[in-house]
Parts: structure tokens; C-alpha cells; sequence
């Protein structure tokens, strides 16, 4: 009797052991990460140098603003919007010159792509991080003069303040109906060729900017629009920038 | 007579618990065994923690904090694994100064074991996230990006099996459509195959040939769109496909306070999860495996 028990007991042992194995019990959860944790202090020193690095660079003073300049400041053109669409223009026509022999006619970025404000106070490479967080870059497309009204009836309906170089002047009426469109003062010809400034997101058809395609040609620049502003910025002691009348509703 | 019988069924159970705490020591085959899995996505280089003066994430994040939660776990549970779902690049200065390799050097001290591939980490190009590979000492796993005619080539496996306590566990990746999310000039000519019938195949290559015990989806192509129900989505992948236990995601940021319980296309039990983004959480999955346990016709027992 006892070993016919044991043989039981082992056949069942084998059985027991090859059974295939079964997720009998699942338990999910998150877990913060947050103070109640203490820092590696391996990892914590790995990090320390690079750290250092970036925030010496991250820290150090380029510019000076006189006061603070937020995208929310006015309801079709802000300080900060002209600051950056004239930046844009000032920087990167000066590359397009040279390859291309022309100029760019005006510059057109996005309320959105401003992603922080500008602090009364020193201005550092980081407020360019902060102000410009992204990589995008300045992209030129030469596009006719009935894509550009295209554009004007964008902004009408947008009624965002858009940032857009001071070549462009829009005015709006009550209603939001366009009063005048000009480039360099002159209306806009539906025949000629603008070569407009921007980034690539909006080129590619980013917040619903749809007439840059088709185009009669593209130039990227390959300068990134943060690296416009760190540039802008460097060339001035103090900045001054202010909203003006370049797109305006009567 | 009947007293008989007890006493010798309860000796003979008495002994197979002997036998059963004695075969744990040789050949540790009749145990209850766990294994956790541990995951992050959208890092975004975020890699010190939020400053105090943060208007929604102060105090919180930080890659020092979570290596020491993920050596803490797996003190106590050796039989975990480490992965991340994606958007490991692009956030902080430390990504534009460094271009990724302090964020794979962190994660390769983290010892994780497996990544797979978002949009981001093509952010600067795919000869950027190609530099940085060396510095990276775990496995990328995309299954439906097909990377033949470019630099990464031979450098993200569709898979990736694991044996950790004698439980075998498949992990395969898929990424997002790039087209129109990505420059062509970053990612070239990486081809994008659908994630459905791509994790369709996958799971049966794990389950079947592989005979995986546990089937991993690491993904990063979003949790679910609500404007488009229909657009491929970790949602929508657990309900159209079998064999997955869990899919750990990234890409829309989806802060999930607990893992999503959905219903496979053979009505059984998947997990599908996502921890946000920055670095602000870790999601944790525990599985218990038991030896030929009779499972309900659901499924096993989910607490979460």
C-alpha cells in the first residue's frame, strides 16, 4: 500500500511539475515619483556634470527685457509676437539673400509655437529654451500672391494674434472682414511670387496653415527658430519691443 | 471505516506538501512565481526632477528618484524587467546639448531592458538616434517599422524573448505612422507597416513558436483618439487581437491612474497601460504564475 501511495504521490508530483505554467493573479498600479523618494546617488552624480554644462549656458545673461512680454497681451499683434517675426526676418533674410539672391517679403509664425513669456529682467538662453522649446526651423516658401490672400482670410477668421513681420500689414473690420492687405505697402498682386518666411511645422500644414502648398519653390534654412532668438537677443543690450499696428481690427 | 479514509487521504496530502516544500529546493517547480514589470514612456529627457516654482509638475519626476524605486523592487523581486514605450528624446536642454546620450547612459545605469521607438527619437534624424545606440545597453524592439534601407538596420529587433524564473516572456514594439508626424528628411526610408495585423503575427510568433508564458505589446502608438475611434490605437489593438497580456504605450500622454482592462478578439483579458509622460510615474505590473492552476474561463484574477 505504501508504494503504490508514493507512486501516486510521484505521479502526481510530475504531473504537478510540468503542468504548463498559468497567470493565476494580476495587480497594476503607478507609482509616483516625487520627494518621498531619495536620489540615487550614483546616478545623481553622474548627471552633476552635465548639469553644470548646460546650466552655464542655460544661465547666462544675453539680452535684457525693460519689461514683461506675454502672447496674451493683445488680441492680433503683441510685443513678443513682432518681437519674434521681425527676429525671424532680421536673421534669416540675410542667409536667404545669399543663397538665393532675393528677399524674403515677410515673415508669418504661430500664436501657439510662443510657448512662454518673457520675464522682466535678464533675458538668458534659457528663456530662448522656454520661449522656444521645439527644433523647428525657418523654412522659406515662395508661394503666388493668391496663396497669400489665402492667408490673409486665415487670419481674419483666426483672429489670433499670429506673430507676422512688420512688412505685412492687415486691417480688419468690425466684422472681421479684410479693409487692407499690403506687403512693403503695396496690395497684394494674386500673380506675384512672396517669399514668405516660417517654420516647418506651420510649411507642412501645422494649425491649418494650408496655402503654403502649392508652392514655386521651398528654401530651408536649416536655422532653427530658437537659434534666431538667442542670436536677436545677443545683438541687443536691452530689447524694445512693442505692439504696433501691423494687424489690427478698426 | 469513512474515518479510515480521511485520515489516509489527509496523510497522503500531508505528504505531498512535504514532497512539494522538498521539490521547491531541487528543482523549485511547484511555487507561485512573480514577475514584474516595470515601465515608463514619453520621458521626453526629462531628467531632473520639476523645480518647486513648477505651475503643475513641482517637486515631481527626477531619473535619480526612479533608480532608486526600480533597485528598491527589484530587491525584493529579482524577476523584473525594465521597459520603456517610447519619446525617450526631446524635452530639455539636455536633449539639444547632448542629443540623447545622457538620457541612454541614465537608462542603461537604470539597467533597463528593452525600448521601443517614438516619433520623437527621430527628432534629430535618424542618424541622431543611430549616434547615440552605443550608449544604449538594453535592446530597441519595433516589429512594424521596417528599418532594411537605413542606418539602424540590424539595430531594432522586431522581439525580444526573456526567461526570468523559468517563466518566458516575449516583448515586441511598435511605433507610430510618420508620415506627416515626422519630417521624411528625419526618419528617410524607415517603412511603416500597420501595428494591427503586424501585432496579429507577433503574438502567435511569441505564443506559438516561442511558447511564450507571458506576451508584452510595447507601444507608442497612442492610448485612443476619441476624435477618430477608429484610428489605430492601443484600445484598438487590444480588441482586435489574442495572445496579448499587456500592452504597456506612450504618445498621447494618457495619464491612467490604473491599468485599462479590455476584452481581446477571443474575449479574453488584456491590460493596456500608459504613465503620462516626464518621468512623473512608473507603472508596475505584477503577474502570478501558477503550476497548472485551473484559471476561470476569464481569465486570471485582475486587481488593479
Amino acid at each position: 500500500m505504501t508504494i503504490k501511495h508514493t507512486l501516486k504521490l510521484c505521479f502526481l508530483l510530475f504531473i504537478f511539475a510540468c503542468a504548463p505554467l498559468k497567470v493565476s493573479k494580476i495587480e497594476g498600479k503607478r507609482l509616483d515619483i516625487d520627494k518621498s523618494l531619495t536620489a540615487n546617488q550614483e546616478i545623481e552624480a553622474f548627471i552633476k556634470p552635465y548639469r553644470e554644462r548646460v546650466n552655464k549656458d542655460m544661465d547666462s545673461v544675453i539680452s535684457y527685457a525693460p519689461e514683461t512680454y506675454s502672447k496674451s497681451d493683445g488680441k492680433f499683434n503683441t510685443a513678443i509676437g513682432n518681437f519674434m517675426a521681425d527676429a525671424v526676418f532680421n536673421e534669416g533674410n540675410p542667409i536667404f539673400k545669399q543663397r538665393t539672391g532675393k528677399n524674403i517679403d515677410f515673415v508669418l509664425l504661430n500664436h501657439g509655437g510662443i510657448r512662454a513669456i518673457i520675464s522682466k529682467g535678464n533675458i538668458t538662453t534659457r528663456t530662448a529654451y522656454e520661449v522656444m522649446p521645439f527644433e523647428n526651423s525657418v523654412i522659406v516658401a515662395s508661394i503666388k500672391g493668391e496663396q497669400v490672400n489665402k492667408m490673409m482670410a486665415y487670419l481674419s477668421k483666426a483672429k489670433r494674434a499670429h506673430p507676422i513681420s512688420h512688412q505685412l500689414q492687415l486691417i480688419l473690420d468690425s466684422n472681421g472682414g479684410i479693409v487692407s492687405a499690403t506687403v512693403h505697402g503695396e496690395p497684394i498682386d494674386p500673380n506675384k511670387i512672396y517669399h514668405v518666411a516660417t517654420n516647418d511645422y506651420l510649411y507642412n500644414g501645422g494649425d491649418g496653415m494650408d496655402f503654403f502648398q502649392p508652392n514655386q519653390g521651398v528654401n530651408v534654412l536649416d536655422y532653427k527658430i530658437r537659434n534666431v532668438l538667442i542670436d536677436n537677443f545677443k545683438k541687443k543690450d536691452t530689447i524694445n519691443p512693442k505692439r504696433d499696428n501691423r494687424f489690427i481690427q478698426q | 471505516m469513512k474515518r479510515r479514509q480521511f485520515i489516509q487521504k489527509s496523510t497522503a496530502a500531508t505528504a505531498l506538501v512535504g514532497l512539494g516544500g522538498l521539490g521547491l529546493q531541487s528543482f523549485s517547480p511547484s511555487k507561485t512565481k512573480k514577475i514584474t514589470i516595470l515601465h515608463t514612456n514619453d520621458v521626453h529627457s526629462h531628467i531632473d526632477p520639476f523645480g518647486p516654482d513648477d505651475g503643475r509638475n513641482a517637486n515631481k519626476g527626477g531619473v535619480a528618484r526612479r533608480a532608486t524605486l526600480v533597485e528598491n523592487i527589484r530587491k525584493e523581486n529579482p524577476n523584473t524587467l525594465l521597459l520603456d514605450a517610447g519619446d525617450i528624446f526631446q524635452g530639455t536642454p539636455y536633449f539639444n546639448y547632448y542629443g540623447g546620450e545622457l538620457e541612454f547612459k541614465l537608462m542603461s545605469m537604470l539597467k533597463y531592458d528593452v525600448a521601443t521607438i517614438g516619433n520623437h527619437d527621430f527628432d534629430n534624424g535618424i542618424d541622431g538616434l543611430y549616434a547615440q545606440i552605443p550608449h544604449a545597453k538594453f535592446d530597441f524592439v519595433s516589429a512594424n517599422y521596417d528599418f532594411t534601407n537605413t542606418v539602424m538596420d540590424t539595430h531594432v529587433k522586431p522581439y525580444k524573448t526573456f526567461v526570468r524564473d523559468g517563466i518566458k516572456i516575449g516583448i515586441f514594439g511598435l511605433g507610430i505612422q510618420l508620415d506627416g508626424l515626422v519630417d521624411k528628411k528625419m526618419y528617410k526610408e524607415t517603412v511603416y507597416h500597420h501595428p494591427i495585423e503586424i501585432a496579429q503575427d507577433m503574438s502567435r510568433i511569441l505564443k506559438e513558436d516561442h511558447s511564450c508564458d507571458l506576451v508584452i505589446c510595447l507601444s507608442h502608438i497612442g492610448y485612443e483618439y476619441r476624435n477618430s475611434p477608429n484610428r489605430v490605437s492601443d484600445i484598438n489593438l487590444a480588441r482586435a487581437t489574442k495572445d496579448i497580456d499587456l500592452i504597456v504605450g506612450g504618445h498621447t500622454h494618457t495619464f491612467l491612474p490604473k491599468p485599462t482592462i479590455e476584452t481581446n478578439s477571443v474575449g479574453k483579458k488584456v491590460l493596456v497601460n500608459q504613465v503620462g509622460a516626464f518621468g512623473l510615474y512608473l507603472g508596475r505590473v505584477d503577474f502570478y504564475f501558477e503550476p497548472g492552476k485551473k484559471v476561470q474561463a476569464e481569465g486570471a484574477s485582475i486587481m488593479v
